[in-house]
This record gives structure tokens, C-alpha cells and sequence, in this order.
């Protein structure tokens, strides 16, 4: 057995490639011995800006030799058929065995494949697996054709064992295998020779490098942490952040500095990102007050002023992008104050898509809308129009311009600074809401308002210019538009007919869009398709909610026995008249008479269809579904009792109109639930 | 810092240029065109296509007019200056004569944060990219190290490196200033020193205002027009001259209607004009003209065309 240590070593990996490479590594060079035959009892990838390591321990070294027995054609076969056969297997005539088989004497062989020493193997895959490496992106450099993330510039390749380290000897595009290595950039420059994993990590630590991503996290994260807190500080946490940082450096050294006084009155969002964005900064909260008022940035090295310097020139960069957000705040909230219109009227200069116009004309359409829809989701019209008109006015600050992700929250902060109603100015920042499937739903009655409009809007847009999603293409985002009208209707309760704010032209498809967002939506709850599809059959099924509220009761009332009963009783009541309508040429739908009852079951049925119908009309106009379910489950046994005791086609016709028409009031009394016909089972 | 620190803005170029001719590059002067970046520069562009191989180094003034903030904001100008160094084919020790670039100009290495920060270049109006970094000190990018992958549509082969020093953010930290315009441009010791203001701040005021308001878009428009046509028409003639008979392709005429052309899109940005749909089909447009002068510079002697032997 021996131990494989491989390190590629080359110029600044990207942060956000490494752990992904090191796993890349460590599957493919893992899977091509296997597939070689070389075993092995463990392995584990490591990077770090300059380098991807890996190490494999317990690996065979050699692979086995295997012995492998092939049959091939018949003794008396012609000479070209043995041929072909000898020449396939790589084999000689006299490799073959002949034998006596119930079919004849057949000729076997026996191939032998001579097992390979490890570094042979390790030598191929490693080579090949450089050639090949997937990265996201790859160039290449000098006078070469190879390429890597960065220029490659040394392979250090050893087996080791308790006889000591061998170097796996391998060349690629003249960069020849070996077993050194280099420390930190500037702390320890120097060529280290290496002997094994263990000799690897800890030479290495002692150049100051920490090999693992995970290990400089943690001592980031504690150390960041712990300098917060000694001062009454908190760190703003940020998982992302930290394992960005973490590709960054190799020897992290944590400083904490000030953020000038001049800045703490900009909003924490705006220090916040630009501090991450710009400067990879975390953000750091007094405590007490929860504000902003320091950072946390990770040098890659000590010094001996410890970080003074490094930490004076970090805050000074801080100041002069802070000083730009600063700049760019007080412009926007000097326009914001005085007339936000200006910024109405470059969005006249924003193309939305170039067949939907501008985004001013969006936004027209948008007001619009709000305010046809403002009744319905019981916000005021008027105010609600105004919000949409201002949702997007922030798109023209200077502050979105840079940084595009406070879209939003920058109209927020504006429209409240200009004095309109906060209502409007929140709506600014929720409209855009929900952005995914666990994101918040707007919950004010203005914010639901624009944010409806808005996709609605862009809805109908792209429906009008047939721009539909298709299969996994949806570069609009309609889907998530889609769902986003129907979470928010849901979430809210809201009646909103989808018919009266959908051009008629396109309409009927884009309801069935609407549909069949809510079936993935609806399924994900539990929701059967044929359940919703019997729901969406029924009148009213452009509002949402109603939709959803009948196919929540369907749904449950299905799960009681009587409700999975009364389905079969409802179908073969509807079997037997369609079949009888079909044949007599006429609809029974009218007429029938209790007097012509002959048994206590089908007085029975009268008694209970009389009573359900009054219960379920008044819970049907109240949209009480789960009342008018519960009441029409309760006709299972009465229906059951009357089929299991009477005979429909009686010799009577008048008996069995009478029937007829009784079956037929099943079915109108059932169907004005749902249709239930479109239930499976 | 120590005593080799540099006391003005004009030491630190000195030194570069120092640096760079002692490691062997051609210095050369700025191009005389305005343009947006160091890579303008056919020193950069054009030479770093073709077989050939490349070492220069040169100061170029350079001009992004949407950047003007009337001489205030400590750090953003117009008008500012690029240090660019280009060397083809990229040497194995480009990333250490880089930082000993930065030793050179008086940055500790031993007090001092150096980092490399993945950043991929792409200029969609040259239709290059490349792969390399910002070049972060404590935090500030101090330059733009690259490795050209592609340009003017080109595959680079051999690959050139390029670093790229925004001298006025260098310099301001070396020299300790927090406002560009407070920064001496000459010794502060000398019989009349200078700040970069004395020399920068009317100048920044004069150009933010005619930038952003006053220039003439109609007559800018013309010129790109013009600029487009005379690109075409140049690259149109025949590589023979008829007149002395010789092979002469005339790449480096044309690229400048393509530099001006690209210059003066700029301007227009920087007035307002350009919406987002048109600002596409500009790019492309000056893209085309790049594509086109690269085409024709692959075909001349400087670019690695081999002629037959008469």
C-alpha cells in the first residue's frame, strides 16, 4: 500500500472556482484509477488561491493482474472467423485451448492483463485529467496551448510509504512532476521539498499557508467574531461572503476598522453592499445602537506594524467609495426632494423590450392597471395608481445605476424623502415581491396592488407579442410572474376575476397559463391534477383563490370515505342517464315526484337530496365549499342504500322516468360542487 | 513610508518607465488619438495579434467623458492616465517583474496587502477578452493584469500579458493624498511646484460641463458616420499600391477611424443620447470596425504575415 499526494500549483485561482476544482480533482483522478484498477482506502481535495491538492491513502501499488476467459467460435469455424477472433483479442493460435463442449469442440482463450505499478496508472490519469479539467473557464498562456484556470506552473506528484516519498515521474507541456512546492507568496517564497500528506500540511502551515478552505473559514469567522465582541461589536453574518473570502487568501490575518463618521447617515443596505461588493468587507453592528459602524476585512499576511498599514489604506478605499455612495445619495435625495418627475421622464429613454416600448409606457400601463384593480384588493385607486407610477423611478438614481440590486429599496427610501404616503413608498420597494417560491408575498393592500400590476402587466405584454415561455425557456421570468399573481392572490384571500384585467384577445390562453402554474403549485401541496381539473371546470375559475378554496375542499372531502363512495354513487348515477338520455333521445332533468317512490330507500334519497340542497345552495353562493362538500358527502349512504335496493329500468315507465329524473338530481345537485366527472378512480 | 518613496506623480511614472526599460521593454510615447483605455493603443491591440513577438511599455492619457465630476470626487476624471505594459509571448515571472514593478515605485512589500482578484476583461467594442485579475493593495485595485485570450475576433497565439496601472489611484496612494487635485504632479520642493489640480482641476470642470452638456450631438453623430465610412473605405483598397507598387495594407489608418469612432461613442453616452437598444448597436458597430482593421493587420508584416519570396 501507499499514499498519492498530487498539488497543482499555479497562479490565483478565482475564489469562487476552488472548492468545485478540488472536487473535480478528486473525482476524476480517483475515478480513472479505479477504472484502471487501482483501489484505494480514502481520499480528500484541498485549494487555496494558488494551489489544488489532493491525497489519496491506502491505494494499491499496482493494479492486479486479471485473468479473463473468452469463448470463442467452433474448432471446425473457417480460418477467417479464427482469425478475427485471435486478431480481437490480441491473441496468438496457440493462446487457445480446445475443448469439448455438448455443442461441439470450441476454441477458449485466456487473456491475461499484466497489472500496471501505481505511478504508471497515476502518471496517465493525472495527465489526462489536467488536459481535460473542467473548468467554468480556462486559458492559455505564453507560448503554450495548454490550459488551465491561470498559468500552471509546477505539478508536485509523490507515492509514499513508510520507505519513503518517490516522485511520479510526468510531464505536461514541459512542466515536469516533482516533489517540491512553494509557501505563502510573500511570507515564504522559498521552494519546500515534501515527503507525504502529513509532511505536505505541516511544512506548508509552517510557510504560511493553511491548506484547508474550511480551516481559514473557521479561523476567520472566530476571530472576526470574537474582535466584534470584545468591543461591544457584532458581526453581520455571511456565509457567502466567507467562503469568498476564504478562496482570497492563504494566511488570513482579521482587521477591524472604522467606518468614517461622514457615512454612518447613508442606509445600512447601502454601506452594507457596498462594502461587500466592492471591498469583500464584512459588516460590523454596534450592538446597542444595531447600526453599521465597522468593518471586517482579511488580509492575506502579518506585518510587522500588525496590519496598521494594511488597514489604513483598506479604510481610505472604504472612504472614497462611501464618499461616491455619499454623492450619489445626496443627488438622488436632492431630485427625490424636489421633483421626482425628472426621473419619470428618462425612463422614457429606457427601452423595456424593443416591441413593448419604453419603460415609461411600461409604467403607464401598470398605473392603469393598479388602479382597475385597487378595488378588488381593497387599496385605494387613486393612491395605488400613484404608487405604480413611481415603483420604477428609482431605476433612473444614480445609486441603482451602481449598485442595480438596491432596485427597490432605493424607491423607498426616495419617495418616503419626498413626502408621499409610506404606503406608496413601501409598495416601491414590494412590488417586485415575491422574487422566488419562499420569498414573502406582499401583504399591504397598495404594495399587492402594484406588485399585481406589474406582472400582470408583463404578462399580457409578452402575450401580446407572443413571447410565451417554451419548454425550459423563460427569459422573461413569466412563470415566476404567474405564480407570483397566484401566491399573492392566495396568501391574501383576494377575489380578483383574471378575466377583466386580461386583453380578451389572448385571454383564454393565458388563463390556462395561470391554470397550469396552479396545478405544479397545487400539486406540490398535495393537490391531485384530476382534482383541480374538475374545479377548473366550473364557473368563476379566473379567480384564483375561489379555485383554490374548492379544490382544497374537494381535495379533503375526498379523503373521508363517504366522499370517496359518493363518487362512485355520482358516477353511476351519471353512467346510467347518460346511457338512458342517449338511448330515449331525451334529457331527464325535471320532475320528479316523490308519490311515485316505491321503496323506503328511494323515499330516502328524496328526503336526503331535499336536504342537502338546502344546505348546499346557501353555501355555495357564501363560497363555503367545505360546507357544501360535507352536505354532499352525507348523500353516500342513501344513495348506496338506493341502488344496492332498487332497480332503475322498472316495467313501469312511469316509475322509471321517475327514477330517471331522481338520478338526474343527483348529478345536478353533486355537479354544482365541482365536476365531478373529471375525477379519476 | 521609507526613503525611496517617490515625492510626486511624475516621479512615479519615471520610475515605471525605468522599471519597465530596464526589463527590457520598448518605451513608448502616448498614441496621439483620444482614447478610453491604454489598450486603445495599436501598441496593445494590433500587436498583440500575430506570431511576433512584443515587449513595449508606455503612459497613455486617457478619456472616459461619463467619468467627469467637475474635478471634486478625490479619485474620478475624465481625463486621467494609464500605465500599460504589453509583452508578448507572457513570460513565466510576469506575475513577480509585475510586484517588482510596485516595489520600484515605493510600495513595501513587507507593510503592504498584494492581492490577485479574479477579474475577465472583456472589451465588447475591440471584441477581446482575457482572463487575469484586479491587482488589489489593501484593498484598492491598483491594476488590471491580463492574459488576452482573444482580440478584434482573433485567437491570441502566442498569448500576451498586459498590466494595465491607473497611475492616479497608484499614485495618490503612494503618495499619501486623499484628494486627486491636492496630489504634487512635480517635486514639492521644486522653485514652482505643482498639484495635479494646479495643472487638472479647470480642465475636469471645462470638459464636465461640454461632456455633459454642451457638446453638439448632431455634429458627434455626423462624425461617428463619418468615422464608420472612412474605416470601410480604407480597409476597402487594394493591398497593392499602385502607385509604388508595394504591398501596403493600410491597418493603422483605419484603426484610428475606428478609435475615433469608438471615442466619439463615448462622448454621446456621456450626453444622454444613446438609449439602452441603440447603445448595443454602436458597440457592435465600432466592434465591426476593430474586427475588420485586425483582419487587415494579421495581413501585414507586423502582424506575422510572411510574404513569399519574390
Amino acid at each position: 500500500m501507499t499514499d498519492l499526494l498530487i498539488e497543482l500549483f499555479s497562479e490565483e485561482i478565482p475564489a469562487r472556482m476552488q472548492t468545485r476544482a478540488a472536487n473535480d480533482l478528486k473525482k476524476l483522478v480517483t475515478d480513472g484509477m479505479v477504472e484502471a484498477g487501482l483501489t484505494y482506502a480514502s481520499a480528500a481535495a484541498f485549494s487555496t488561491p494558488r494551489r489544488l491538492t489532493l491525497t489519496v491513502e491506502g491505494m494499491l501499488d499496482a493494479s492486479p493482474t486479471t485473468v479473463e476467459e473468452r469463448k470463442g467460435p467452433k474448432a471446425d469455424a473457417p480460418e477467417k472467423a479464427i482469425e478475427g477472433f485471435l486478431r480481437g483479442a490480441g491473441l496468438t493460435r496457440d493462446d487457445l485451448e480446445e475443448r469439448e463442449t455438448p455443442k461441439g469442440n470450441i476454441f477458449f482463450a485466456k487473456i491475461t492483463k499484466e497489472g500496471r505499478p501505481a505511478a504508471i496508472i497515476v502518471a496517465e490519469v493525472l495527465e489526462r485529467t489536467i488536459r481535460n479539467f473542467p473548468w467554468p473557464k480556462s486559458m492559455r498562456w505564453g507560448n503554450g496551448t495548454l490550459k488551465w484556470v491561470r498559468p500552471l506552473h509546477s505539478i508536485l506528484c509523490i507515492t509514499s510509504s513508510e520507505e519513503g516519498a518517490t516522485v511520479v515521474p510526468l510531464e505536461v507541456d514541459g512542466i515536469i512532476s516533482g516533489n517540491t512546492t512553494r509557501g505563502h507568496r510573500f511570507l515564504s517564497p522559498d521552494n519546500i521539498t515534501v515527503n507525504n500528506f502529513d509532511d505536505y500540511t505541516s511544512k506548508l502551515k509552517s510557510a504560511h499557508v493553511v491548506l484547508d478552505a474550511q480551516e481559514r473559514a473557521d479561523a476567520i469567522w472566530n476571530d472576526a467574531t470574537n474582535q466584534a465582541f470584545a468591543t461591544g461589536f457584532k458581526v453581520v453574518e455571511d456565509a457567502g461572503l466567507l467562503t469568498e473570502v476564504a478562496g482570497l487568501v492563504e494566511w488570513p490575518v482579521v482587521l477591524m476598522g472604522e467606518i468614517g463618521e461622514d457615512f454612518l447617515g447613508l442606509p445600512a443596505e447601502v454601506l452594507q453592499t457596498s462594502m461587500r461588493e466592492h471591498q469583500k468587507f464584512f459588516s460590523v453592528r454596534n450592538a446597542k445602537t444595531g447600526r453599521i459602524e465597522r468593518f471586517i476585512t482579511v488580509a492575506n499576511r502579518t506585518t510587522v506594524d500588525n496590519g496598521a498599514t494594511i488597514l489604513t489604506g483598506n479604510q481610505k478605499v472604504l472612504s472614497a467609495r462611501l464618499a461616491d455612495a455619499k454623492f450619489f445619495w445626496e443627488n438622488d435625495l436632492r431630485v427625490a426632494k424636489s421633483d421626482m418627475s425628472v426621473w419619470l421622464k428618462s425612463l422614457e429613454n429606457v427601452t423595456f423590450h424593443n416591441k413593448l416600448g419604453t419603460q415609461a409606457e411600461l409604467v403607464n400601463r401598470m398605473a392603469t392597471l393598479a388602479h382597475k384593480l385597487a378595488p378588488a384588493v381593497g387599496a385605494d385607486p387613486d393612491m395605488a395608481e400613484k404608487a405604480a407610477r413611481l415603483a420604477k423611478a428609482d431605476l433612473s438614481s444614480e445609486m441603482v445605476y451602481e449598485f442595480p440590486e438596491l432596485q427597490g429599496l432605493m424607491g423607498r427610501y426616495y419617495i418616503e424623502a419626498s413626502g408621499e404616503d409610506a404606503q406608496i413608498a413601501a409598495a416601491a420597494e414590494e412590488h417586485y415581491a415575491p422574487l422566488g417560491p419562499s420569498d414573502d408575498v406582499p401583504k399591504a393592500p397598495v404594495s399587492i396592488t402594484v406588485s399585481l400590476a406589474e406582472k400582470l402587466e408583463k404578462l399580457n405584454g409578452f402575450w401580446s407579442i407572443d413571447e410565451k415561455p417554451t419548454g425550459s425557456k423563460d427569459p422573461f421570468a413569466l412563470r415566476r410572474a404567474a405564480l407570483g399573481i397566484i401566491r399573492i392572490a392566495i396568501e391574501n384571500d383576494l377575489a380578483i376575476s383574471l378575466n377583466t384585467v386580461m386583453p380578451t384577445e389572448h385571454a383564454k390562453d393565458l388563463l390556462s397559463f395561470f391554470h397550469d402554474r396552479l396545478k405544479v403549485y397545487l400539486k406540490d401541496q398535495g393537490i391531485r391534477y384530476d382534482i383541480i381539473d374538475a374545479c377548473i371546470a366550473m364557473d368563476g375559475n379566473d379567480d384564483i383563490n375561489l379555485l383554490v378554496k374548492r379544490a382544497r375542499a374537494l381535495s379533503e372531502t375526498l379523503k373521508t370515505d363517504d366522499g370517496k363512495n359518493l363518487i362512485q354513487g355520482f358516477k353511476r348515477a351519471n353512467n346510467i342517464l347518460s346511457q338512458a338520455e342517449a338511448g330515449d333521445g331525451v334529457e331527464y332533468s325535471y320532475g320528479a315526484d316523490v308519490k311515485f317512490a316505491e321503496t323506503e330507500e328511494e323515499r330516502n334519497l328524496f328526503g336526503a337530496l331535499d336536504t342537502s340542497e338546502v344546505k348546499i345552495k346557501p353555501a355555495m353562493v357564501a363560497q363555503d365549499f367545505a360546507s357544501a362538500m360535507s352536505a354532499m358527502a352525507t348523500l353516500r349512504t342513501p344513495i348506496d342504500a338506493f341502488f344496492e335496493a332498487v332497480q332503475i329500468n322498472s316495467d313501469n315507465p312511469t316509475v322509471r322516468r321517475n327514477r330517471l329524473n331522481l338520478l338526474s338530481r343527483i348529478r345536478t345537485v353533486c355537479s354544482s360542487v365541482a365536476d365531478l366527472t373529471k375525477i379519476e378512480g | 513610508m521609507n526613503s525611496t518613496t517617490p515625492r510626486s506623480f511624475q516621479e512615479i511614472i519615471l520610475r515605471l518607465q525605468g522599471y519597465w526599460a530596464s526589463k527590457g521593454c520598448a518605451i513608448l510615447q502616448p498614441y496621439d488619438m483620444e482614447v478610453g483605455a491604454g489598450t486603445f493603443h495599436p501598441a496593445t491591440t494590433l500587436r498583440s495579434l500575430g506570431s511576433n513577438p512584443w515587449a513595449a511599455a508606455y503612459v497613455q492619457p486617457s478619456r472616459r467623458p461619463t467619468d467627469g465630476r467637475y474635478g471634486e470626487n478625490p479619485n474620478r476624471l475624465q481625463h486621467y492616465y494609464q500605465y500599460q505594459v504589453l509583452i508578448k509571448p507572457s513570460p513565466p515571472d510576469l506575475q513577480e517583474l509585475y510586484l517588482g514593478s510596485l516595489a520600484a515605485i515605493g510600495v513595501d512589500m513587507d507593510l503592504h496587502d498584494i492581492r490577485f482578484v479574479e477579474d475577465d476583461w472583456e472589451s465588447p467594442t475591440l471584441g477581446a477578452w482575457g482572463l487575469g485579475w484586479e491587482v488589489w493593495c489593501d484593498g484598492m485595485e491598483v491594476s488590471q493584469f491580463t492574459y488576452f485570450q482573444q482580440v478584434g475576433g482573433h485567437d491570441c497565439a502566442p498569448v500576451s500579458g498586459e498590466l494595465t496601472y491607473g497611475l492616479e489611484r497608484l499614485a495618490m496612494y503612494i503618495l499619501e493624498c486623499d484628494h486627486v487635485m491636492d496630489m504634487p504632479f512635480n517635486d514639492p520642493d521644486a522653485p514652482i511646484p505643482l498639484k495635479y489640480g494646479d495643472i487638472f482641476k479647470q480642465t475636469e470642470e471645462e470638459y464636465a460641463r461640454w461632456n455633459f452638456d454642451v457638446a453638439n450631438t448632431e455634429v458627434l453623430l455626423r462624425h461617428f458616420e463619418e468615422a464608420e465610412v472612412e474605416c470601410q473605405a480604407i480597409l476597402s483598397q487594394a493591398f497593392d499600391d499602385p502607385k509604388t507598387g508595394k504591398r501596403i495594407i493600410m491597418a493603422h489608418p483605419a484603426y484610428d477611424q475606428c478609435i475615433k469612432a469608438s471615442h466619439i461613442f463615448n462622448l454621446l453616452d456621456a450626453r444622454g443620447v444613446i438609449s439602452v437598444t441603440e447603445r448595443q448597436a454602436y458597440i457592435g458597430r465600432v466592434r465591426t470596425l476593430s474586427r475588420q482593421c485586425a483582419d487587415a493587420f494579421v495581413q501585414t508584416r507586423a502582424g506575422g504575415f510572411i510574404e513569399a519570396a519574390e
